[in-house]
């Protein structure tokens, strides 16, 4: 009798382990016989999302290959309306003029936020516009001018191949100049740093970075925050398209839907963009 | 039976000439690759414009005039830091303290030299800005100084190294005859041995140099990086090599990628300057013994 429960007791184990493993992997089963490429270039805020998702998919089906290129939103809304790519990455919406000519269908699948931050020490919690824009162009330079300490303004900005500076610089200062002597930082964790240990910092990092070593500041009355963002009271934002020629097929509309999904979402959070879902 | 050890003798003297001009022949071919590639602004002749110029893409400006400033900047005042610094650990090590202290420094450096750049980066961040911060009231911290003064740490134990072995491999003789005349070890140091070693001194400035004009992790992460010239020591600058390391995710077809093979070949150009200025240095002013 004992050996009898002994092998039910396995048995019954490895059914549990069959189905629940079967469950997990839900999303990616769609990719099981499928064979073929996927060609994708565009915006780089979306390749490291876009890389993860790949990766899972391939090594769940080593028949399907994935490339992924940057080049820009215009680079990568140009090669597809060509047919150089399956799918092209823009931070920004085709305008009215790029989607009749190349007959584009948009697909958004995140948004990136970019919100100013500052030290946590910092006094100062909300500016405005004008007051952000006069900041940034070096104009005001001293925190008393928009209440805060008697003390110089430390500005941060980032890098020039960097999608949320130009989120940063078209939305929320309207193409206006940043200061040439601004430090410049090489990434959001970069900044993160800069203005966590300067306590006369300003900056600006993607909202899905923000977390307690540094405070955000409302503009114009609006806190960035994940919901903010999501709900679009908080605008200096964009979304994160993937767009196809037409109505995507096979495996371009199977990569899109993955995207879409609970798991493709969870991949956009964990790189710090808002999930739309 | 005598042609065996000479073909021996050629074979491997042919293998290190081919060594030697295989390495030679890299080093001409990365200075060819760079011409190359920065081609477009050179037929175009933005070369002047691009040398004296300010950086702003937004205004079709892709001049790294403020860069060559700031490495210049960096790489001169860290040297001026390091070189007395390490002249003195070196002289301590070999002459004043060489069984005791002396000793142990030595084995720190030692250590030292493996040190990555970016732990002193990091250090750098944490420890060394906040410090120029509080102490010049006004400021990020993020400067000139700041980069310079973790420049400096981060050459100088290659530089000790190459000042101690020099003083070390004066012959005793040297010494001896002195001590004999009745010098002082401080005579002995400044009459015997440093002229003696001038060719280590050198080899390690040349090396120092390179290290300090080329390095990039440092000057990217301590001095801030602004696209302005800088006008003081507390001033944010950028080099030409963090000035590499944050264009180069940009549009391979773009004329500010272009520029960056421009900034390659002044530096490499900064480099192969301050080794032939030193070398000629050598031969001109100094007997050789």
């Amino acid at each position: 009798m004992k050996k009898h429960t002994a092998r039910i007791g396995l048995l019954t184990i490895a059914l549990i382990a069959c189905i629940a493993t079967q469950g997990r992997a839900s999303a990616l089963d769609t990719f099981k016989n499928e064979t073929g490429t996927i060609k994708i270039s565009g915006g780089t805020a979306h390749i490291p999302a876009m890389k993860a998702a790949a990766e899972r998919i391939m090594s769940a089906n080593p028949n399907i290959q994935i490339s992924i290129a940057g080049g820009g939103s215009g680079v990568g809304i140009k090669q597809v309306g060509e047919g150089l790519v399956d799918i092209g990455n823009s931070g920004r919406t085709p305008s009215d003029k790029e989607v009749q000519k190349y007959g584009l269908n948009m697909f958004k699948w995140a948004i990136d936020g970019v919100g100013v931050v500052v030290n946590p020490q910092n006094a100062v919690k909300a500016v405005t516009s004008d007051q952000l824009k006069a900041i940034f162009a070096g104009k005001i330079t001293n925190w008393q001018q928009v209440g805060g300490a008697n003390k110089d303004i430390d500005l941060y900005t980032r890098d020039e191949a960097s999608g949320t500076r130009e989120v940063f610089w078209k939305k929320a200062l309207n193409k206006g100049d940043i200061n040439p002597k601004a430090n410049v930082v090489p990434s959001n964790g970069a900044m993160k740093t800069a203005v966590a240990s300067d306590p006369y910092a300003i900056g600006f990092v993607s909202v899905g970075h923000i977390d307690a070593t540094v405070t955000p500041v409302a503009l114009d009355g609006v806190i960035p925050t994940l919901d903010t963002v999501k709900q679009g009271t908080y605008k200096v934002a964009r979304g994160l398209f993937s767009n196809t020629k037409g109505s995507p097929t096979g495996l371009t509309a199977k990569f899109i839907n993955y995207m879409l999904s609970p798991e493709g979402q969870q991949i956009a959070a964990q790189k710090g963009f808002i999930p739309v879902k | 039976m005598n042609a065996e050890p000479i073909s021996r003798e050629t074979i491997a003297h042919t293998i290190f000439i081919s060594a030697a001009w295989l390495s030679a022949g890299f080093t001409l071919m990365i200075f060819g690759f760079m011409a190359v590639l920065g081609y477009p602004i050179l037929r175009d002749g933005q070369l002047f414009k691009m040398l004296t110029g300010p950086w702003s893409p937004i205004h079709q400006n892709y001049g790294i005039w403020p860069m060559i400033i700031g490495t210049l900047a960096i790489a001169s005042l860290g040297l001026i830091l390091a070189v007395p610094l390490s002249l003195g650990c070196a002289i301590l090590i070999q002459v004043v303290a060489p069984r005791g202290f002396g000793h142990l420094l030595h084995k720190m450096v030692h250590l030292m030299t493996g040190i990555p750049t970016v732990i002193y980066g990091f250090v750098g961040i944490f420890l060394l800005v906040p410090l120029v911060r509080e102490i010049f009231g006004h400021g990020s911290g993020l400067c000139i100084l700041s980069a310079s003064l973790m420049l400096a740490l981060l050459i100088s134990p290659t530089m000790i190294l190459f000042f101690a072995q020099g003083l070390a491999r004066v012959p005793r003789a040297y010494l001896m005859a002195a001590t004999a005349m009745g010098g002082t070890p401080i005579q002995r140091l400044v009459y015997v041995m440093l002229p003696n070693a001038w060719r280590s001194i050198l080899a390690g400035l040349i090396l120092a140099f390179g290290r300090a004009v080329g390095d990039t992790m440092i000057a990217l992460m301590l001095a801030g990086n602004a696209v302005a010239t800088p006008q003081s020591l507390l001033d944010s600058a950028r080099t030409l090599t963090a000035h590499i390391a944050l264009v180069i995710a940009a549009d391979f077809d773009s004329l500010e990628f272009r520029s960056l093979f421009i900034c390659g070949l002044i530096l490499y150009l900064f480099t192969s300057l301050a080794t032939l200025t030193m070398r000629w240095m050598v031969t001109n002013h100094m007997q050789r013994p």
